[in-house]
């Protein structure tokens, strides 16, 4: 029946009429203009690239699209008609649909029900379940992107990549209720996929091209390009003009979405002093755990050293374990010749070893709390006086921090949550800082999720740290990330260190190198 | 080259699907079983016919009430109402069926209406918690004070006796070894495992424990299914009350004393975490037998009542341990 209707629908709609037109759209928040006047046009079956730093206003953008906010002014065209979206329901009646960047499934249901949750249609009837119809329903949609998902299985027993596909399958289903070609919007659904699963993803994009447009958000901006036949730029909130993909370079759009040519020195290399120690401050010798084996590491005083690897190479959990945050098996840790306890973090802490958790959100903050308190919250002693906290002790430590970091904070009491992620980061930072006594830094991801400019300055305090003399282990979030910042890089693969390889300036390898060592 | 060793590591490190039967399912089951062979083997009084019919005639109640909190904290919220809505609804029937205090003598109308009086205050706890935002805890605590509010109200000093011989016969009469409540028990498992299997309400009590915001992502307006299964939980406490009535020969106000925490201990044994998303209505059921056998083969083979609450509290904790032991990691966060 559905596959009349949409013949039908494809038909009645010429082909110049774009899928989707936003005009003149504007959303204002307290104190920020997210949306300030935004332009775009999604043509049908078109990919359509939407980058932006963070901030830029992506995700209010997308969240209009699907009726999650309402713009202040500005209107919506769906094939041409001007609509209003009040909810995503209402979206999905227009035929707009939106895979969400955190996976929005609920794990202890079966595929199939997720497929259709909210729109049951023919699979339930008087409140009544019809697990037959629920099967057919759900191998409809999944037929279309050519997926072999039992459509029985639960939820959380498939793998991401197959869960990924049921979320696709899902938004598809919109085509059922709309009669009309679907608009499909993947926010940055490559985030947390390893190179071969962006692949089939991609794979599956192209595919959906065939009978549907595409809104493709993503941070890579090599991806973007890759996947997208035209690329829409978005800076504060404001349409600043669309690439063809074809023959543009990354720098182009980086360009476009920063406003300049930006800073040549990015990772800041020329603060980048050699370390001249001899002794090793931190040494890893044979340790081991579920995960990773016989690991050996060496980190100076004054020295970054990158781990890259793939998604299950260990090396998070190799860097949780120096933390004592991780049981291990095996092996002896010392940290300026002292013997390093890793039966706990207390133990860490108190040795000077600072870790910078990747769920910055959850383990990295206490969100409701202030800056003051996140700040002091791992060295309590430099807030105290004996066993009582003296707040004007506290104030000055933190306000000195504020200062010396530039933290933008309205003042020490705020929230840390209301702050923006650069700046939650420096706080996560400068809680290992106010100490006074931190000798080993251990960096999970610390850029992760921030835009390009707080990157930068996260760099820049990761530059000044190491010239102080701290010794860095660096997770990164980009091997082009790793590159820039490491004097020296250990790929670790299958749970074990691969290579090691230098990294000083002027004499730094390519991805490719180190790619083919992770692999 | 990897060889097949450093394979089994490397799939450790990312975060495995679960397939087949977990220990958290087949854990309970197998509890069950045992500790019913180590009370058998241990006492010949426990292992005859009469004591294992006395098991299942003692945890008739406990299953109908366990199976109404079992939505409730499939959905992840909890419920503390049973007390009260049970002694209204014990008081309701035994002033509606044939009584000492009234010429009332409604039969089974009677016992309809107390069921539909529970299900309204299940309803109340279930708008209060959606129009209010009050948290499910304080709302149904309060829920059941009103509860023991309105079954005092209908006391009025005075104990109804029940001469109704409809209901009389519930606990005393006996079709294939069971006694009427027995039966009623297991139909109302059987009916809360079909709810809960096919029907979207069961289905989205279980969703709304799994991810809320997911639903209403997906266009789900979730309040209404909220209520819903307050209501449903409201109506088994009311038909548990009707039960207590039928056991007591009486309407008393204390009628669902200590159900609360005797359902949420089942449900819990049995698998239903109170985290919401987990276990379900069978689960449950297992646990409803976990407990009553092991506090009728404590009195089997001797140990001092005195003894009993303490230790059962003790197996409810072990119960709730060994349940998590699987997800157990340093760092954990427990409130």
């Amino acid at each position: 029946m559905s596959i009349e209707v949409e013949s039908q629908a494809a038909a009645s709609v010429p082909a110049r009429v774009p899928a989707l037109e936003v005009k003149g759209l504007v959303k204002h928040y307290p104190g920020v203009k997210a949306l300030d006047g935004v332009d775009l046009v999604v043509h049908q079956n078109e990919v359509l690239g939407l980058a932006g730093e963070n901030g830029a206003g992506k995700s209010t953008l997308l969240k209009a699209l699907v009726g999650l906010v309402k713009p202040d002014a500005g209107e919506i065209y769906v094939r041409g008609e001007k609509v209003k979206l009040r909810s995503v329901d209402d979206a999905a009646v227009q035929g707009i649909g939106m895979v969400f960047q955190e996976q929005s499934l609920v794990p202890n249901l079966t595929a199939a029900e997720n497929i259709v949750l909210g729109s049951e249609g023919a699979g339930v009837k008087a409140g009544l379940y019809r697990w037959s119809e629920m099967r057919r329903l759900a191998q409809e949609q999944f037929d279309k992107i050519g997926s072999h998902i039992d459509p029985l299985a639960r939820t959380d027993t498939l793998s991401f990549a197959d869960r990924q596909m049921v979320e696709i399958a899902k938004v598809l289903r919109i085509e059922q209720r709309s009669q009309h070609p679907p608009v499909i919007i993947l926010d940055e659904p490559t985030s947390v996929l390893e190179s071969k699963e962006i692949e089939t993803l991609f794979t599956q994009v192209r595919r959906l091209r065939e009978f549907a447009s595409v809104v493709f958000v993503s941070h890579r901006l090599d991806e973007v390009l890759d996947v997208c036949d035209r690329v829409a730029v978005l800076r504060s909130g404001q349409s600043v003009g669309e690439v063809q993909t074809e023959g543009a370079q990354p720098a182009d759009l980086h360009k476009m979405m920063i406003g300049s040519t930006g800073s040549d020195d990015h990772y800041h290399e020329g603060l980048a002093q050699p370390s001249e120690e001899e002794r090793p401050r931190l040494t890893v010798r044979g340790l081991s755990a579920k995960t990773f084996r016989d690991v050996n590491l060496d980190v100076h005083a004054g020295e970054i050293v990158a781990v890259v690897g793939v998604h299950g190479s260990g090396r998070e959990d190799v860097c949780r374990a120096l933390f004592g945050a991780e049981p291990t098996t095996a092996g002896e840790v010392t940290l300026d010749g002292k013997k390093l306890d890793l039966s706990g973090t207390r133990a860490a802490c108190a040795a000077g070893v600072g870790y910078v958790p990747a769920e910055r959100k959850i383990e990295g903050m206490v969100g409701p709390m202030s800056v003051a308190d996140n700040m002091t919250l791992a060295k309590q002693k430099s807030r105290c006086n004996g066993p009582l906290v003296v707040p004007t002790k506290q104030a000055t430590l933190v306000d000195r921090w504020i200062e010396r970091l530039s933290i933008r904070t309205p003042n020490r009491t705020t929230a840390i949550q209301r702050l923006s992620g650069g700046n939650q980061q420096k706080v996560v930072l400068a809680r290992w800082l106010v100490g006074n006594d931190i000798r080993l830094l251990l960096l999970d991801h610390p850029t992760r999720g921030l835009d390009i400019g707080a990157r930068s300055e996260v760099y820049r305090l990761m530059r000044e740290l190491a010239n102080n003399g701290v010794a860095t282990v660096l997770l990164a979030d980009s091997l082009e990330e790793a590159i820039g910042m490491a004097d020296r890089i250990i790929v670790m693969s299958d749970g074990k260190v691969a290579s090691e390889m230098p990294c000083r300036t002027g004499a730094k390898p390519t991805p490719l190198d180190l790619v083919k060592e992770m692999v | 080259m990897t060889s097949p060793a450093e394979d089994v590591d490397v799939a450790a490190a990312r975060p495995q699907p679960r397939r087949g039967v977990s220990l958290r399912d087949a854990g309970p089951p197998i509890a069950l079983v045992v500790v019913f062979l180590v009370f058998a083997a241990l006492s010949s009084q426990f292992r005859s016919i009469e004591n294992i019919q006395n098991i299942l005639d003692a945890a008739a109640v406990l299953g109908v009430v366990t199976c109404g909190i079992t939505f409730v904290l499939m959905m992840g919220s909890i419920d503390l109402s049973s007390p009260g809505v049970m002694g209204a609804s014990a008081l309701a029937v035994a002033l509606l069926v044939q009584n000492n205090r009234n010429d009332n003598d409604f039969g089974l109308l009677g016992v309809a209406l107390a069921v539909a009086l529970g299900a309204a205050l299940g309803a109340l706890s279930g708008s209060a918690l959606v129009l209010l935002k009050v948290p499910s805890f304080m709302t149904t605590l309060g829920v059941s004070a009103i509860g023991l509010g309105i079954a005092t109200l209908m006391f009025s000093g005075v104990q109804p006796n029940i001469s109704d011989e409809m209901l009389g016969s519930w606990a005393t009469e006996r079709l294939i070894g069971l006694s009427y409540l027995t039966w009623i028990a297991i139909g109302c498992i059987l009916l809360g495992w079909l709810i809960q299997r096919y029907t979207r309400l069961g289905r989205y009590a279980f969703a709304i424990g799994g991810a809320e915001e997911v639903l209403s992502l997906s266009g789900v307006k979730v309040a209404p299914y909220k209520v819903a299964v307050f209501t449903l939980a409201g109506a088994f406490y009311g038909l548990g009350g009707v039960m207590v009535t039928s056991q007591l020969g009486a309407g008393l106000v204390q009628a669902g004393d200590g159900y609360d925490f005797s359902a949420i201990t089942a449900a819990v044994v049995g698998g239903t975490l109170l985290i919401g998303g987990r276990g379900g209505v069978l689960h449950s059921a297992v646990g409803v037998l976990l407990i009553v056998v092991l506090t009728n083969g404590l009195v089997q083979i001797g140990v001092s009542p005195y003894w009993q609450g303490g230790v059962q509290g003790f197996i409810v904790v072990a119960a709730v341990a060994a349940a998590v032991i699987p997800q157990r990691r340093r760092n954990q966060v427990v409130k």
